[in-house]
């Protein structure tokens, strides 16, 4: 497969999550998680999706996996669809698609070992003859990710937040897989160890060319790791762009809000900051999302239409696409 | 305004005695805004709790050193008088503003609370008319910007957005009009964008209130964003203290140096390898410089002898032996 040919391709994926409540647990209104999320991620690229709280991009992510069922539309991966895939098919997809979860702490079964954690998949999907072969994957594994192999006898509880995550990265790579999904890898850890971490993705991503969907609210960090970078609100993508250009020239105002609101550290962040175009307000709640262009409410710019239509998301510059009446009416 | 001068504090566990914070100085200045960062289990919590008189004794154990406050020694402060001062001279914006309000309580009741607990310790007798209380609260909602007050002192912590109760969260450490102000990571618990809002705002009222602030925080970009002088922690140590818009340029203790190129940055850029090892644990902490054995440049000196602040530049100290009159 070369480089370009698109390892995953998501089209209109909807993801709705009922509010159910009263005596008879009846549906009373829909959580829109996710609405038309329409993208796909290259093999051995990385793909961001960034995103406040509510934005929907975890739930992407999840439901790529199957972990969620999706409410509407296609996932495709090497060209099946993975939504309609059973049995062995399935098998197939859970072994080349991985997931990397944000809290390593509840992620890892506390009362089982590093070793028994990071044999599990190998012995349902039948990789090792035998548990000495399995030993040696484990260590294998164990020194991918920089760790000693007498970490196969220890617990969670024994090592530190970054050493977990370590483990969590380890089981992912157990079964070789195509694409792993990072959802908020380094959330939980301090900056130090968090540079560590985002270092070590980096390297084994270049060594085994896999794809990553890195999802992430930071965008400092979304710069250092992704080549092409989507900015989610309430549901839908509204910007999608290679990242060096979504930073340099940012064209819709929640995109530019979001990146003057990030705290810098240096003169030279500072300048590049665009100007906020925000009035300020709170996210709303995607239960009930305002019509139209979902961020108007917030918007400086926001015109009669925005509160009335959806705009499309319109390809701008090559590989450049944005969902705003205000940009593309321009 | 606020000087810690040497302060150390110890806990006795079953494992033996962890020694956190080994010898802290820090002065915070009339109006001034500070930072305090670091990470995880550097100490930061301890020092702000120290301050706020909120530490438990045992298990903890304050062998020596000072918190001045306006001229008192907080520590050797009676319960009583310290409950003067604490929501009068002193008050704190916690880092997550759900565990901070009592679910059970609407935000007025807590509010008034407040409002009369200042004047139960004013001392003056009079007691205030719950019109004027509920003034106060009023003018104290529409200060931290949240559109209609009166419907917000009905409603219950549950009914507000994160946002909107970290904004109450300020009102009510504004409403006595403190000197002192600590504040402890005020945004982390937020998102992005209304992170920003309540730092601007949080900001704007305490610079023209003319309130000195201890901002404790391991971002370091919020610390650039807000304060005019940071202080540096490593394992119950200050590594270093200078001018915030010097930090960027000019880190001088490895530490230092190690912590800020582990931030992403908004320009891009590969970001570097981190700081090898791991923080040490306070029960064996290293002898010296408690950074040495993470250290690239580590000298003997260094782990015999914990260093004295260097001063490098006006206003810049470090702690650190490579700017010793016999290192570097």
């Amino acid at each position: 497969m070369r480089m370009s040919d698109p390892l995953l391709v998501i089209g209109d994926l909807v993801k709705r999550f009922p509010v159910r409540a009263g005596i008879f647990h009846r549906k009373v209104a829909e959580v829109k998680a996710v609405e038309m999320v329409s993208f796909d991620i290259r093999s051995g690229e990385i793909f961001g999706l960034v995103g406040e709280s509510g934005s929907g991009k975890s739930t992407v992510g999840k439901t790529l996996l199957g972990i969620y069922k999706p409410t509407k539309g296609s996932i495709r991966f090497k060209g099946r669809d993975v939504t309609t895939l059973i049995k062995e098919n399935l098998r197939f997809f859970k072994k080349e698609a991985q997931m990397v979860f944000q809290d390593p702490k509840s992620s890892l079964n506390p009362r089982r070992s590093i070793k028994s954690t990071l044999e599990e998949s190998l012995i349902v999907h039948k990789i090792a003859k035998n548990g000495r072969e399995r030993e040696k994957i484990v260590v294998d594994l164990l020194g991918m990710v920089e760790l000693s192999p007498s970490f196969m006898y220890k617990y969670p509880s024994m090592l530190s937040g970054g050493q977990r995550q370590r483990v969590a990265i380890a089981r992912a790579l157990a079964l070789n897989p195509s694409f792993i999904v990072l959802d908020e890898p380094t959330s939980a850890l301090d900056v130090s160890v968090q540079a560590k971490i985002i270092r070590l993705l980096q390297r084994l991503q270049a060594e085994r060319q896999m794809a990553y969907l890195f999802i992430s609210h930071d965008l400092s960090l979304m710069r250092t790791m992704a080549s092409r970078t989507a900015v989610m609100y309430l549901g839908r993508i509204y910007e999608l762009a290679p990242t060096e250009e979504l930073f340099t020239n940012p064209l819709y105002p929640y995109t530019k809000t979001l990146i003057s609101a990030v705290p810098v550290v240096s003169e030279e962040e500072r300048r590049m900051k665009p100007k906020k175009q925000s009035a300020g307000g709170e996210i709303p709640s995607p239960i009930n999302p305002p019509s139209g262009c979902t961020f108007h409410p917030r918007c400086s710019l926001a015109q009669r239409v925005c509160s009335q239509q959806l705009p499309e998301l319109v390809e701008v510059m090559p590989g450049h696409f944005v969902r705003c009446h205000v940009v593309t009416n321009a | 305004m606020l000087e810690i001068r040497d302060l150390c504090v110890y806990f006795r566990g079953y494992e033996g005695v962890s020694r956190v914070l080994d010898a802290v100085s820090l002065n915070v200045g009339r109006g001034e805004r500070v930072g305090l960062a670091g990470e995880t289990g550097c100490g930061k919590t301890v020092t702000m709790k120290t301050v706020m008189g909120l530490l438990k004794t045992p298990p903890a154990i304050i062998p020596h050193g000072e918190v001045i406050l306006d001229g008192q020694n907080i520590l050797e402060m009676s319960a009583k008088h310290l409950l003067q001062i604490k929501g009068m001279k002193i008050s704190m914006i916690f880092q997550d503003p759900m565990n901070a309000l009592n679910p059970v309580f609407t935000i007025g009741g807590q509010l008034y609370d407040v409002i009369r607990f200042a004047q139960s310790r004013s001392g003056n007798g009079r007691k205030r008319a719950r019109t004027e209380i509920h003034a106060r609260a009023i003018a104290a909602l529409e200060e931290v910007r949240l559109p209609d007050p009166e419907r917000i002192l009905n409603s219950y912590p549950l009914e507000l957005s994160g946002g909107m109760r970290q904004r109450v969260l300020i009102a009510m450490a504004l409403v006595n009009r403190p000197s002192f102000l600590i504040a402890d990571e005020p945004q982390t618990a937020l998102d992005v964008t209304i992170g920003a809002q309540i730092l601007g705002l949080l900001s704007e009222l305490v610079r023209t209130k003319g309130i000195s602030v201890l901002l404790i925080t391991h971002n370091l970009g919020v610390i650039q964003e807000t304060t005019e002088r940071i202080y540096i922690m490593y394992a119950g140590q200050i590594a270093e203290t200078m001018p915030t818009a010097l930090l960027f340029d000019n880190p001088k203790h490895p530490y230092s140096q190690g912590l800020l190129a582990s931030v992403p940055r908004l320009t891009g850029g590969e970001i570097a390898e981190g700081i090898r090892g791991t923080v040490p644990d306070y029960i064996a902490a290293p002898s010296g410089c408690r950074f040495h054995p993470r250290c690239d440049y580590v000298m003997p000196i260094c782990s015999q002898k914990k260093p004295p602040p260097f001063m490098v530049e006006l206003d810049h100290y470090v702690g650190c032996w490579l700017y010793g009159e016999d290192g570097g």
